[in-house]
């Protein structure tokens, strides 16, 4: 019963998998942009638990530190992902990631 | 938890910052050069790019004065070590500021660019950003330092990419560059996430002083390396981290193209070299621990998938941009095949072929900027019946497509004579990928050489005139690139020696 009454590292590593997990099965089953850069940011977030969870146990400030960085290029990513798909919308009327594709062989 | 930091200790960070600062200058000017680039935009709100990228081209230029500055200050780490300089991020930094100055040049020659009805205004302060955040991935040597560059050189190359926003495939490629480079630097920064857990330290090379004193599970180590190879293995564009590749290739414009296959490659080889280099431990010197062995059996079969992919798939490509997309894969092969000798040979030889393939894969973009400037099309079948009409562009395209398959009098046959020798140097283990090695370049002289046979010998199905003009700029450039091809192929002491200056001093001391 302990690993329900005290929370340690293994919590927030499982909870940052479990994340990195539904992130990788948005990427991979979804078709729409919007929705594949959502699951882009839930594998960013799961590092940053993971960067959060090493910095709290290891006693250092790196971890921190990185996480800040992580999150402020999320943001930055976000921006440009969004420019860019509002141009797709406006080229293609869809954001439908398999129905793009005028680029083949 | 933390306590504050007291007076002296914040007096002697901003020291070590102030006298840091002093070993950053290039960076500092280019930045600069960036914030001067968006200001004459928005000032002069110039109708043509002459004003842009004469500017960037002087900025680029004079960035290179910096560079030379320091050469007497190698072996610095800086920024609490998170940056270093060493001949090998000074070699870099040539290679990126002079891939810069050619993609300017391809960018000024380019019509496709120049009649884009909004102007060309961000477009070379983005090629400078890009090249900031290449210069400083080959300088890194701190994860939070690495994904940060990285991310800069990423961000710029989607913006870049989808620069034409009223074509299709070049909004396409944006987005499917996006898509693949979130997700792989996704993987990348959970990777790095798991090595700061393993180990506690951000900087590489502590990092690789703790995994080898604590010790630590290889598994988890192999899964954290694996993640952050998908990173470094999407820029330099290895299978089976290609998928982007040739879409993005052929849809962003020509210039955009040559700087991705070129130098964003390179800045990956060079972040693949440091941190695998280094932060990973390997070979016999700690004996119990050899994971360097599993290493290389992965980037060997990187290599050798990227080499026979690459040159087989290419065989029926009918546009030259695509075939260049995956003769550019192939090429990641090679070069992948000199990272793995791992000591001071194989590492010379593979800046060695880095600068031969900056010459002739720069050459050959530009003469397909030149060709699509006049004929709007980037096919092979188009080309047909140009050699005649267009002498020095067609020779020009003839000397670096034998380049790039490696015959000689070329730049590219002394690359990948130095890279198989320093293969076989090592002994017998590695014959077989000499010899995987060969045989894929015979493979790609089929494909290279349709191209001059479909200018020279093949004639168009409709009427061209005699002659076709082309500007000045580009047919200097051309004959300058050619000319260069052909000279360092015959006296390749200069270049060899540059590489070898490259690699003997190596942040902390590799060999």
């Amino acid at each position: 019963m302990d690993f329900f009454n005290t929370i340690g590292l293994n919590h927030y590593l499982v909870i940052s998998a479990i994340l990195f997990g539904l992130g990788l099965f948005a990427i991979v089953t979804r078709k729409n942009a919007i929705v594949v850069l959502m699951g882009v940011e839930l594998i960013l977030n799961a590092a940053n638990i993971n960067l959060l969870a090493f910095s709290k146990y290891n006693g250092g400030m790196e971890g921190v530190m990185f996480g800040l960085f992580v999150i402020v290029l999320a943001a930055a990513e976000a921006a440009i992902a969004l420019a860019i798909v509002i141009n797709i919308y406006k080229t293609f009327n869809t954001v439908d990631v398999s129905s793009i594709d005028s680029l083949k062989e | 938890m933390y306590e504050l930091p007291s007076g002296t200790e914040i007096q002697a960070v901003i020291t070590t910052l102030k006298s840091s600062a002093a070993y950053y200058l290039p960076e500092i000017y280019l930045s600069a050069l960036f914030l001067v680039l968006i200001l004459v935009d928005l000032i002069f709100r110039p109708k043509k790019h002459h004003l842009l990228s004469i500017t960037s081209l002087a900025g680029l230029a004079g960035s290179l004065w910096f560079i030379w500055q320091q050469h007497t200050m190698t072996g610095q780490e800086i920024f609490f070590g998170m940056y270093v300089i060493d001949e090998f991020a000074i070699f870099f930094k040539y290679f990126f500021v002079l891939s810069g100055i050619l993609t300017v040049f391809l960018s000024m020659s380019s019509d496709e660019l120049n009649n884009r009805a909004s102007g060309v205004g961000e477009y070379y302060v983005l090629v400078i950003g890009m090249v900031i955040g290449m210069v400083m991935m080959a300088s890194s040597t701190d994860l939070v330092m690495i994904f940060v560059s990285m991310e800069l050189v990423s961000f710029s190359a989607y913006v870049l990419t989808g620069y034409l926003k009223r074509e299709r495939r070049s909004t396409e490629a944006s987005l499917k560059y996006l898509v693949y480079g979130a997700v792989s630097s996704g993987l990348m920064i959970y990777g790095f996430s798991i090595l700061y857990g393993l180990t506690g330290e951000t900087n590489i090379s502590e990092i690789s002083t703790v995994l080898i004193a604590r010790g630590h599970d290889p598994v988890t180590l192999m899964i954290a390396s694996i993640m952050i190879l998908t990173g470094i293995g999407y820029k330099v564009g290895a299978v089976p981290f290609h998928f982007w590749s040739p879409d993005v290739y052929e849809g962003a414009p020509i210039p955009v193209t040559a700087l991705l296959s070129v130098a964003s490659k390179a800045a990956g080889f060079a972040l693949l070299i440091r941190f695998f280099y280094v932060a990973v431990p390997h070979g016999s010197e700690t004996g119990a621990f050899t994971p360097g062995s599993e290493w290389l059996m992965l980037l060997m079969i990187l290599s050798v998938a990227s080499m026979i992919y690459g040159n087989v798939v290419a065989l029926w490509q009918k546009n030259v941009k695509r075939l260049l997309a995956y003769s550019s894969i192939a090429h990641a092969g090679y070069i992948l095949l000199g990272i793995i000798v791992m000591d001071e040979l194989g590492t010379q030889a593979t800046l060695f072929y880095m600068l031969s393939y900056l010459f002739m894969n720069f050459g050959a973009f530009l003469v397909a900027v030149i060709i699509a400037n006049k004929t709007g099309s980037e096919n092979i079948e188009d080309y047909r019946g140009l050699g005649r009409r267009m002498p020095l562009t067609g020779a020009a395209m003839t000397v670096f497509l034998i380049s790039l398959v490696g015959l000689p009098p070329t730049v590219g046959f002394i690359g990948k004579l130095m890279i198989f020798s320093a293969l076989l140097a090592k002994g017998s283990v590695f014959v077989w990928l000499a010899l995987i090695g060969i045989l894929t370049s015979v493979i790609s002289l089929y494909y290279y050489m349709l191209i001059p046979l479909n200018m020279y010998l093949r004639e168009s199905k409709q009427p061209l005139p005699d002659t076709i003009k082309t500007g000045l700029l580009p047919r200097l450039v051309t004959a300058c690139l050619m000319l260069l091809t052909l000279y360092f192929g015959i006296f390749f002491t200069p270049l060899s020696d540059f590489a070898h200056f490259a690699v003997t001093v190596f942040g902390n001391q590799l060999y």
